[in-house]
């Protein structure tokens, strides 16, 4: 198989990857990285992600890392196929660069600590920090309040369509809203319907049915 | 309607004008000073003349493919490339280095002490980032591939502080292969403009 995918069933960016792959209707090979066991220390791992984290992805002879530049690589690669993820016009595409960007620089530190504490700790059997999680979610609560008004004029946050910008979001989606977190969500309807909207995909769907 | 950029004096409004040079584009630049900007602090100033600096060069990449350097690449593989180095600079170099911007330039002009531990920790995820792009750089000429693109474009106004004001040159020149590639970036016609121009401030 030409695609596959390098990573770990309770990874985000894992996560981000797989959806991706799942809105172009794209097979891909699913490789377990054993965390655990540091395989992601080793030279062999090494070769594919010089920075040892997960996912490592492989098309044909191409090899990429960064979850969001292999998504990016992915909706321009395989434009003409299932969902568009990135708009043919040059000034949409960029005002959904701007709400991605949005995503990775302010909006995943505060969601991915939170992830972080009330997600992945638990399920490794470490203790949540409480005082951790109540500094995040402020954080939180101040980037969803530039979403809000966003949100109330445009369907999705990069514009009218959803787009790479909304797909970026899914993975940390899945922990916060199963977390007393998902409150803050809850709190502010446009986000709250957007939230629902997204998650309702069938391409995220099926990566949760496969986890 | 020409294309205003603000800030000139800082490095992420620098990153933008790099890439409008290295295309062709005409701007004008609108001069802010972070010290007395408007009602906010040094810190939110910065963040928002940095807001979204990678989303905007990737924008004028794209719509002005057809003038300038290619930045972009000749293949959509290659492009894949470009981005996956677009993303580490942004979550493995920027990082530790905007905070040493922070701690050692910007503090003591507002008078808050800095942190030598910070410092420390911020200095040596540098220098691990520093060690996987000297490995890389010993098989390909830019980071990306054979050709400059905007991948290295967006590394040169932060890196700059490095071998100037932060006194921290060693971190590139110790790596014989991110020296070779400092020495080319930087020395860019494009770069040396914005040196003339838009002068560092600190």
């Amino acid at each position: 198989m030409t695609i596959k995918v390098h990573g770990s069933v309770f990874s985000t960016a894992t996560l981000r990857v797989r959806v991706c792959l799942n809105e172009k209707s794209l097979d891909y090979e699913f490789i377990h990285v054993d965390l655990r066991s540091g395989h992601h220390k080793q030279d062999s791992f090494l070769s594919l992600n010089p920075f040892g984290q997960i996912p490592a992805f492989q098309d044909g002879d191409l090899n990429l890392f960064e979850s969001r530049a292999i998504t990016r690589y992915i909706a321009h690669s395989y434009a003409g196929k299932g969902a568009p993820l990135v708009s043919s016009d040059a000034k949409k595409a960029a005002v959904e660069g701007v709400w991605a960007e949005v995503e990775a620089q302010r909006y995943e530190p505060p969601a991915a600590k939170l992830t972080w504490e009330l997600g992945i700790k638990p399920i490794l059997g470490m203790a949540t920090d409480d005082d951790v999680v109540k500094a995040q979610e402020t954080e939180l609560e101040k980037v969803l309040d530039v979403y809000e008004p966003r949100l109330a004029h445009s369907k999705y946050l990069g514009g009218d369509a959803f787009s790479l910008a909304d797909l970026h979001h899914l993975p940390t989606l899945k922990y916060l809203m199963a977390s007393p977190v998902k409150a803050v969500f809850e709190a502010r309807p446009h986000v709250a319907a957007w939230v629902a909207e997204i998650m309702a995909r069938p391409s995220w769907q099926k990566v949760l049915a496969e986890c | 309607m020409v294309v205003k950029v603000y800030g000139p004096d800082y490095a992420c409004p620098k990153r933008v004008i790099l890439c409008l040079i290295e295309k062709e584009i005409d701007y004008e630049t609108v001069d802010v000073d972070l010290l007395k900007g408007e009602h906010l602090s040094p810190q939110a100033m910065i963040l928002k003349l940095c807001a979204e600096s990678r989303a905007i060069i990737r924008y004028y990449a794209e719509k002005y493919r057809s003038q300038g350097s290619e930045l972009l690449g000749k293949t959509i593989e290659e492009r894949g490339l470009i981005e996956q180095w677009l993303d580490v600079e942004a979550h493995n170099f920027q990082p530790p280095l905007y905070d040493l911007v922070y701690q050692l330039l910007i503090n003591p002009k507002t008078g808050v002490a800095s942190d030598p531990k910070r410092i420390q920790e911020d200095e040596e995820k540098l220098a691990k980032t520093l060690d996987v792009y000297e490995k890389r750089l010993s098989v390909s000429k830019y980071l990306a591939s054979d050709t400059f693109s905007l991948a290295d474009l967006s590394h040169i106004p932060f890196s700059n502080y490095l071998v100037t004001t932060l006194k921290k040159g060693y971190l590139i020149r110790d790596r014989k292969n991110v020296s070779r590639w400092w020495d080319d970036i930087s020395s860019r016609p494009s770069w040396k403009k914005v040196l003339e121009l838009h002068p560092p401030v600190f």
